[in-house]
């Protein structure tokens, strides 16, 4: 027999595998769908992994409140169309407290909206495995990481005391309390995953490709300024410029990059000719050294 | 950091064309392993920066890191690219394998970068276990060292078959084509008996690139491939989709009664509509109805393909079960000889009870034998009584229930399982299969006219099993005694295990280390339900210090009849009453391996019935005892006239 798979056609067959595990061994997923590219990468396998039926778990958005507009839109506008369970959780303590990117820092915005507010989420709902779309590519101590990555019950992943991984033979038994996030798309890369949305033509959100749009310069990264709440310091203005997202989250914190991209295929185009790693747009990787693995010890995505 | 105008080059039909490149582009997957600063880390970051997959921000986080935690004085240290943990950064180790992702224009690629540390082994075989070529590092000045060979037999055993042997640091050497030569030899000879397909030697430095994927002018008497070339030709192809057709179930996906599909991952083989397929554990056979996709049914698949198959007839299939081709069947059995590499500090105990997981399947599984542990100096079959972490050996397995399986050697996927601890859900053992020891069907249970039930009816009684734990002096003999006494005297049919007397016959030829332990409660634990089944209310008084072994002897009995008790006197008290005098020789380190003392007790978490002893007498123990039995048959009274079973 002369027929071979495809790389993407791999790639497709280990994340199919890996969502059916969860769903045969655990007692309650769910999925963390952050609305961009890889979630929706993420959420389209889902929908093969178990077609004809939906998948057998809800999909919850951890909602900063600083996300762009668009992405809000977006999500719901997928939500309607493929039928999906969505639950939208949002850290009140932090929403009391007024907590927000420009007053606290990228840190604490990043750490009480997003990291805190999904530990509430997961207890609150009471959840045994958590799947991200998270990628080895992305940043060095994701690389590092199990596809079936054990969190005790304080959230807490121990990157030193890893289980071992064999195969596809994944270990899911965990105590009460304890849990796993799953990365179903740990191996792929970021060129699989535009050249999978390309194949597959799975929806994104607009960010993604070059428009002109209200753009502040402020320290050295292009801001998109979404709404009002983003005041103006002395000597920045707003210009139009034609510019798009290689990431997105929220949006004070996401720098955008000078582009005229504005189809799938230039946006590949692009990237062979880029120069800097797709996580260079996020200011919370860089606030200090191995801070990304700081940020997953505590539970961040 | 500046942002960057990014070009926007090619037309449409140009990247169309880039990418249909890319689809055609086969992947191989491999690692690099060997002993402590090797240069595994090194020759990554290397590989990567030649192949320009190292962006511009990312060198210049690289070059930062370099002159704090550099180990290259002045030059970019590469190692720090893959090294991503902090600890791995402040250490200058590697502690956890890390994958990384690059192509060239011939090849895809995924490198697992391994820990050399002996520690971190289970993060190497981690890695090993999804590779299909390792490339093994020596450095030139040390030749071949005890980690190089621990790494390349667990590559052989994980069924890795290519290897290149990367002599790195040449440079130290000046370039020496005899200290090349003299590792090749030494390398060639120790691997002999790995069953690798290829060996291929490269003399090479890593920090400067020389014959990385550049040829290098300074070893011109070498005419051998770059690294990169070989690594782009060599051809690994294992063909799983010319061997018989494996389909491990995964997930029944059942929406609504008019659908019952089953998913899963072809593990070897095709299949297609109109094949017929037999279920491996039942022997049934039915036929492929359809192959159901998102995007449309299937007219086939193959082996790597993650699909959903509906047959033709309702048969019994679920999780764990295969579908296989008829013509070729895997074997089922409960009881097969295999390959162990262990990876947990606490060591593998034959006779105690782990958790054994294949890709699907699952049950409870013990070592039987422990045939010999490998040296990984020379290959020695060394005798061994446990099997201690980073060790290999060869191992009798018996299961619970009986798994469909190939041996390893011809089926990678079907043919693996983990082991994995009941207590902390550690990942302890990997396992590779070689033979069954016998086929589970040809093993009948002899099928007896007279059953457990009407032996205990006779008796007037239900069996039960009283499991007496707690330390040496707690008052387990005192109580099991007077319980025994009291039964008997209501016309009960009873017997007591004691440990003590057990140890002069059945188990004399025991000792007191874990594993002639593990031993002990086992054989207890056999007889314990024997004597159930025979119908009578056994009480065994041991002290049976591990959870693990009370656990396994509860799984032996029928539910409900085992009774865990947990006499409980502290180990103050024990140790003043010292009936026996052994508190004592313990405490002077006249005995050794004595439970509270030199070895561990694990306080039961769930007994069914706890005795605190302090301050209460032996008739008090010994009501609590008979009220628990007196309520428990009321229960199964009222069960059974409700019209139960």
């Amino acid at each position: 027999m002369n027929i071979a798979l495809t790389h993407l056609q791999r790639l497709e067959a280990e994340s199919i595998h890996i969502f059916r595990e969860v769903a045969a061994a655990f007692a309650k997923p769910v999925m963390l769908y952050s609305v961009g590219k890889d979630s929706s990468v993420l959420m389209h396998l889902a929908m093969k992994a178990f077609y004809p039926a939906k998948p057998p778990f809800p999909f919850l958005h951890v909602d900063t409140t600083w996300k762009f507009r668009e992405m809000i839109a977006f999500r719901d506008q997928m939500q309607q169309k493929l039928g999906f369970d969505l639950l939208v959780h949002v850290n009140e303590d932090g929403v009391r407290d007024n907590i927000n990117p420009f007053d606290h820092g990228s840190n604490t915005h990043t750490h009480v909206m997003k990291t805190v507010a999904l530990r509430q989420a997961l207890d609150k709902y009471g959840f045994d495995a958590a799947f991200g779309g998270a990628r080895r590519d992305e940043e060095k101590s994701r690389a590092k990481e199990r596809i079936f990555s054990f969190r005790n019950a304080q959230h807490v992943w121990d990157p030193k005391n890893q289980r071992p991984e064999m195969w596809k033979i994944f270990n899911t038994r965990i105590a009460a309390g304890e849990s796993i996030r799953v990365f179903p798309l740990s191996n792929w890369t970021e060129l699989d995953i535009w050249q999978y949305i390309l194949q597959e033509d799975i929806p994104i959100v607009p960010l993604y490709l070059a428009k002109e749009r209200p753009i502040v310069e402020r320290d050295g990264m292009l801001i998109l300024r979404d709404d009002e709440r983003m005041q103006l310091r002395p000597g920045e203005t707003v210009e139009n410029r034609m510019v798009r997202f290689r990431t997105l989250g929220c949006y004070p914190l996401t720098g955008a990059i000078d582009s005229d991209a504005d189809t799938l295929e230039a946006i590949v185009g692009e990237m062979l000719t880029a120069r800097t790693s797709e996580r260079q747009g996020r200011l919370i990787d860089r606030d200090e050294a191995g801070s990304m693995e700081k940020k997953k010890r505590e539970g961040y995505f | 950091m500046r942002h960057i105008m990014a070009k926007s080059l090619a037309p449409t039909d140009a990247v169309r064309d880039y990418l249909a490149a890319q689809e055609r582009k086969s992947l191989l997957r491999f690692l690099t392993c060997g002993s402590v600063d090797d240069g595994k880390s090194t020759l990554i970051g290397r590989l990567l920066s030649d192949t320009k997959q190292i962006f511009e921000d990312q060198l210049a986080t690289l070059e930062r890191d370099s002159r704090k935690h550099g180990t290259t004085g002045d030059d970019i240290d590469f190692a720090l690219l893959v090294d991503g943990l902090e600890a791995e950064r402040e250490q200058g180790i590697t502690i956890d394998v890390a994958y990384r992702f690059f192509a060239t224009p011939k090849r895809k690629f995924i490198v697992a970068d391994t820990p050399g540390h002996e520690q971190y082994t289970r993060n190497m075989a981690t890695g090993a276990s999804t590779a299909d070529l390792a490339i093994v590092l020596i450095d030139a000045r040390q030749g071949v060292l005890r980690q190089t060979r621990r790494h390349s037999i667990i590559a052989s055993l994980l069924g890795i078959r290519h290897i290149v042997l990367a002599v790195n640091k040449i440079d130290l050497v000046g370039f020496d084509e005899a200290v090349f030569k003299r590792i090749v030899a030494d390398y060639g000879q120790f691997s002999r008996e790995l069953g690798f397909q290829t060996i291929v030697p490269i003399p090479m430095s890593a920090r400067y690139g020389d014959n990385v994927t550049v040829r290098s002018d300074r070893t011109d008497w070498y005419s051998g491939p770059t690294l990169i070339e070989h690594l782009e030709t060599v051809s690994v192809d294992e063909a799983a989709v010319e061997l018989p057709f494996r389909f491990p179930v995964q997930y029944v996906n059942r929406p609504n009664l008019d659908f019952r599909g089953f998913a899963g991952t072809i593990a070897s083989g095709s299949v297609a509509p109109g094949d017929e397929v037999v279920v491996a554990k039942s022997g049934k056979s039915s036929r492929v109805r359809r192959i159901v996709s998102h995007g449309g049914d299937l007219q086939q698949a193959i082996a790597g393909q993650a699909i959903t198959l509906v047959l033709d007839d309702e048969v019994e299939v679920s999780r764990g079960n295969m579908l296989v081709s008829p013509a070729a069947r895997p074997q089922v059995a409960d009881q097969f000889a295999a390959n162990i590499v262990w990876f947990d500090e606490h060591a593998l105990l034959p006779g105690r009870s782990y958790i054994l997981r294949t890709e699907t399947d699952q049950t409870s599984a013990t070592v039987t034998d422990l045939k010999y542990r490998v040296n990984v100096n020379d290959f020695a079959h060394e005798a061994a009584k446990s099997l201690e972490m980073n060790e290999v050996g060869i191992c009798n397995i018996s299961t619970r229930s009986p798994i469909a399986f190939d041996p390893f050697a011809e089926n990678r996927t079907t043919g693996a399982f983990i082991l994995i601890d009941r207590i902390t859900n550690a990942t302890v053992g990997a396992g590779m299969i070689l033979h069954s020891l016998r086929r589970a069907e040809n093993i009948h249970w002899q099928s007896l006219d007279v059953g457990k039930r009407g032996r205990a009816d006779m008796k007037n009684q239900r069996p039960a099993v009283f499991w007496f734990t707690g330390l040496s002096g707690s008052g387990k003999s005192t109580i099991a005694n007077l319980f025994e006494k009291k039964l008997f005297a209501t016309g009960r049919h009873t017997y007591i295990l004691d440990g003590d007397n057990v140890r002069h016959g059945l188990n004399r030829d025991l000792g007191f280390t874990d594993a002639d332990r593990v031993e002990n409660i086992r054989r207890v634990a056999e007889v314990a339900r024997l004597m159930a089944d025979a119908g009578l209310i056994v009480i065994v008084s041991f002290i049976s210090p591990f959870s693990a072994e009370r656990r396994m002897a509860r799984e032996l009995m029928a539910d409900g009849e085992f009774v865990e008790v947990f006499v409980d006197t502290p180990f103050e008290e024990c140790a003043r009453r010292d009936p026996k005098g052994l508190y004592a020789r313990a405490l002077n380190g006249e005995i050794k391996n004595f439970t509270g003392v030199d070895s561990p007790y694990e306080v039961p978490e769930k007994p069914e019935i706890h005795l605190k002893t302090l301050g209460k007498s032996a008739e008090e123990m010994v009501e609590a005892l008979e009220h628990w039995l007196i309520e428990r048959d009321i229960a199964e009274d009222q069960y059974d006239s409700g019209g139960g079973i």
